[in-house]
């Protein structure tokens, strides 16, 4: 094994306070690094503030601090306890922009600081846009037109270059805070000025605009032996233009075929080896076009981001885990997969199942907020879901959201035709429902593909539950028949729901459908034996035996 | 969509619907699983998965449709195909018609709807079984007894009907995004494929490195390839047990006594096997997929490799001079081998991915290295 011993004291920032664009997340993956840390006897130094986070459970650390999350604070901290290593990457934005000032304002060297996962230069050629583009060019792989400007002066001048709609994206935010589109010269001039006062450095992107480009990222992993695998892809159902973190997204891409994926793969690991994280996770950002198939790289976070977590408990993969235990020294073949136990953490997850993230927003609360979802992030939380069809996993990410909303009926017959339309052109929380609403209508799946960009794939998805919507509610609990009920639920119809088109009760529709299955995540699509636990429900067709004494058994298989 | 039954040979059997429309009704052939999740285009053409059934474990598949360039040969090669789900639609750029217009031009059984996950958790747990989908109203009995009836892949010359019966040349090149598949022009080196049913892939990673290929059928004799004096020899991938192919385990043997150098993939690494003096056994339940971890023993890197194969090669019965160059991490079985005094090596898993990730593309050029350091000799 080759654990590091150079090092034993390790430092880890956390997140800080909850905000939109980082949330438990980062306490996630930041209590995950810091018990692996510890579970190979280094001694594990954290600083957080925000006392509702697993992390700063006594037992977690061998030593927390409850301080702001400065630099000043932290050369205290650092000329106190004196650790050999500061691993960055796993406490989001915040830890990773801490590590840089304090590599800048020299602290790191002054105490003989180790950064470990990414270092000052790789975090600096993933954060800075000029280096990134510069990077990116260098190993052929192209980006939206772009200029970064300081000054208003600056941004008018490249205006037409561009040309509209134009990106504004202010440098070293948190979850994009601050940025817009603008569609004209007048909305360009306020919301310039607006990213340049939000960005901490007065410094803003302006990018070339790919708003309705299919997006995708894809999570990878590398070693000190430079090996490199990809976790998981993951293709998002809101096109270009919203943010990710306010995008549904699926587990795994749905739409790629195979050379499209390894071009994404090939990209992704050369973006990670060119930036220099020497370990751990990355995420890379992708858009395509989707008329040529050309890919463009939008951006790469050089550490464990908010679709790691997504990614880990989407593949059963513990990304931050792993990420840790790289970041001191070992290789992927040293670590056991958590779940087989028997195989190699140097693999890349494959699943049998399809996931589901919608994002969950808290507009009530804020009732004169504008709702339009665009390149800056505002929704609060997300739900995830699993289920063996698209359609079973979507539904039931639906009613996750606790939003009284059990699938895809949202009591929308009274919303004029102009207010479908609207909705479903300007991207809002409600999109989804708007859309299912337009099919109930007649709508085409060109006419929603016209107004929304999303892929005809998914749209066709949502079409077909309105389809079979109809046709359950053509029925009624005495005529429904036994296979029409039995694909309603494996299309993720909830007994809710199935109750309301039926006119009947939950219990009843419960008394006369299919027995759920337990299916479990086990990074491997049952190729090996799972030890781990992690169970998602599912409806399921019959399977049966002939048995040697001629009888027949008929089940549905569960795994539970 | 009519209702269907698959059924293998231990009794267990699943309920699905076909989403083809074929002449015949019914099949039969060794059921087997894949756990790629994209390239399902490719799988089906695959001359490797002759006589077998094919289980795709991931959910949704024909979502981006087919097109005329994902093949890796003429025609749809598995005896059948089977999923949970089926895409109504196909979704890409590139999509030229859906999954179910080609297997049905195919005249190739899918069926759809079968819980595939518990299909997987029997054949991991019991190994590979032979199988029998019937499609319409067949009762579980008769599946059952179609499925025992199944001849055994081992008593199958199924290389003899996917390799070309005359001989060809290849000059197509990899497909590149923006350009389709490259020209090569001017190839420096010529070499001797032994097509056992050929993945174009190969052929095309092979020609991108300067190679003027030439594919001889599965019955050319060592010496009609040593008259053609090709500075390179390349045995192909192909389907079913390497044992039963006498013939050219004996021409391979002539082959490597020879100084011309011999490269190898699946089951040209099994025939290789045999042919230095080792032996294959078949796997519980193969190897079929896109991620499994592959070590380099001369590097110490770890290669995620594209897989496809239900035999491997015993590491007892290797003679002394052949050394183990790759083995798979998941089980530790072999995974490359070359000879220690002759240019001589081959590759278990599959270099050229199709589908499937590009670490071991590297492998092709070590075999454009080892010719061109022998070319002339």
């Amino acid at each position: 094994m080759a654990k590091r011993t150079d090092i034993n004291k390790i430092l880890l920032i956390g997140s800080g306070p909850i905000i939109i664009g980082q949330a438990a997340e980062f306490d996630y993956s930041g209590t995950q690094g810091a018990k692996a840390l510890k579970e190979e006897g280094y001694e594990v130094i954290l600083v957080n503030s925000n006392p509702a986070t697993i992390m700063t459970d006594p037992e977690i650390a061998d030593k927390t601090y409850i301080e702001p999350l400065t630099t000043k604070i932290l050369e205290k901290i650092i000329q106190k306890e004196r650790p050999d290593a500061l691993l960055p990457t796993l406490g989001g934005q915040t830890s990773l922009n801490l590590a840089i000032g304090l590599y800048e304002k020299g602290i790191l060297d002054k105490y003989n600081v180790k950064m470990i996962g990414a270092n000052y230069e790789a975090i600096k050629k993933a954060e800075d846009r000029e280096l990134f583009k510069q990077a990116m060019e260098k190993i052929g792989l192209k980006m939206p037109k772009s200029a970064v400007v300081k000054t208003m002066a600056e941004a008018v001048e490249i205006m037409d270059w561009i040309g509209f709609p134009v990106i504004i994206r202010p440098s070293f935010t948190l979850g994009g805070t601050g940025g817009s589109i603008a569609y004209n010269a007048d909305e360009f001039i306020s919301k310039v000025k607006s990213g340049l006062e939000a960005s901490p450095i007065s410094e803003v992107l302006l990018e070339e605009s790919v708003i309705g480009w299919k997006e995708f990222e894809m999570e990878v992993m590398r070693d000190k032996n430079d090996n490199c695998v990809i976790i998981c892809s993951i293709e998002n159902f809101d096109p270009m233009g919203v943010h990710t973190g306010d995008s549904i997204t699926i587990a795994p891409a749905m739409t790629l075929t195979d050379k499209e994926y390894q071009m994404l793969r090939d990209y992704s690991i050369a973006v990670i080896r060119e930036i220099g994280v020497e370990t751990g996770g990355s995420n890379v950002q992708f858009s395509q076009n989707p008329e040529t198939g050309e890919f463009y790289v939008i951006e790469m976070n050089p550490r464990v981001s908010r679709s790691s977590a997504l990614a880990s408990k989407a593949t059963g993969f513990p990304i931050a885990k792993i990420a840790a235990k790289l970041a001191v020294g070992y290789t992927l073949d040293e670590l056991p997969n958590d779940i087989t136990k028997e195989t190699p953490a140097s693999f890349e997850p494959t699943i049998d199942y399809i996931v589901t993230k919608i994002p969950r927003f808290d507009f009530a609360k804020f009732p004169e907020a504008d709702q339009t979802l665009t390149t800056m992030m505002k929704s609060v939380g997300e739900v995830m879901a699993i289920g063996r069809t698209f359609k079973e996993s979507f539904q039931k990410a639906l009613r996750s959201l606790e939003l009284g909303k059990y699938g895809f009926y949202a009591k929308l017959e009274n919303a004029s035709d102009e207010e479908i339309k609207e909705k479903i052109i300007r991207p809002t929380p409600e999109r989804v429902w708007y859309i299912a609403e337009a099919f109930r209508r007649g709508y085409t799946i060109d006419e929603v593909h016209q107004m929304s960009h999303i892929d005809k794939w998914f749209l066709n998805q949502i079409k077909e539950i309105i389809d079979l919507e109809k046709e359950i509610a053509s029925k009624t609990l005495g005529t429904i028949d036994a296979d029409l009920l039995e694909k309603a639920k494996q299309w993720g119809f909830s007994d809710r729901e199935l109750a309301r088109l039926l006119k009947t009760s939950e219990e009843k529709i419960r008394e006369k459908r299919i027995d759920v299955s337990y299916k479990v995540v086990d990074t491997c699509a049952a190729e090996f034996k799972a030890f781990t636990p992690y169970y998602y429900s599912s409806y399921e067709s019959l399977v049966g035996k002939v048995e040697e004494d001629g009888s027949i058994k008929l089940y549905r298989d569960s795994e539970n | 969509m009519e209702k269907a039954i698959l059924a293998l040979e231990d009794g267990h059997f699943f309920y699905g619907y076909s989403f083809s429309s074929t002449r015949s009704k019914e099949v039969g052939g060794e059921v087997i699983f894949n756990t790629s999740m994209t390239g399902y285009q490719e799988i089906l053409t695959d001359p490797s998965y002759k006589g077998q059934i094919v289980v795709m474990t991931p959910s949704e598949i024909g979502n981006y449709g087919v097109n005329s360039e994902d093949v890796e040969s003429d025609r749809v090669q598995v005896n059948g195909f089977v999923v949970k789900d089926i895409s109504s639609i196909a979704s890409n750029w590139r999509a030229e018609k859906r999954l179910q217009e080609y297997l049905t031009e195919n005249d190739v059984i899918g069926i759809f709807g079968v819980d595939t996950r518990a299909l997987v958790r029997i054949l991991r747990d019991y190994g590979v079984m032979k199988g029998y989908i019937g499609i319409g109203d067949v009762s579980p009995e008769e599946a059952v007894r179609k499925a025992r009836d199944v001849p055994d892949i081992s008593e199958l010359n199924l290389v003899k009907e996917v390799s070309k019966p005359e001989v060809y040349k290849w000059t197509e090149g990899s497909w590149v995004h923006g350009i389709g598949f490259r020209k090569i022009e001017n190839p420096k080196y010529r070499v001797a494929v032994l097509d056992y049913g050929v993945k174009k892939d190969i052929l095309r990673l092979l020609a991108d490195r300067e190679m003027e290929l030439t594919c001889f059928p599965y019955n050319t004799t060592a010496e009609e390839i040593i008259d053609f004096n090709p500075d390179g020899i390349f045995l192909s991938n192909g389907p079913g047990d390497p044992e039963i192919l006498h013939f050219q385990i004996e021409q391979v043997k002539k082959l490597i006594h020879t100084d011309i150098p011999v490269f190898g993939i699946c089951l040209g690494h099994q025939i290789l096997s045999w042919a230095i003096g080792g032996r294959t056994y078949k796997l519980e339940f193969g190897h079929h997929g896109g991620n499994h971890p592959v070590k380099n023993l001369r590097t110490g890197k770890v290669e995620i490799t594209a897989q496809n194969h239900n035999y491997a090669t015993d590491p007892k019965t290797l003679p002394e001079d052949v050394e183990i160059t790759h083995i798979n991490l998941n089980d530790n079985t072999i995974e490359g081998i070359k000879l220690k005094n002759k240019p001589v090596f081959s590759i278990q898993h599959h270099p050229e991915a199709a589908p499937g990730p590009h670490d071991s593309h590297y492998i092709f050029d070590e075999f454009r290295d080892l010719i061109q350091s022998f070319k002339g000799k």
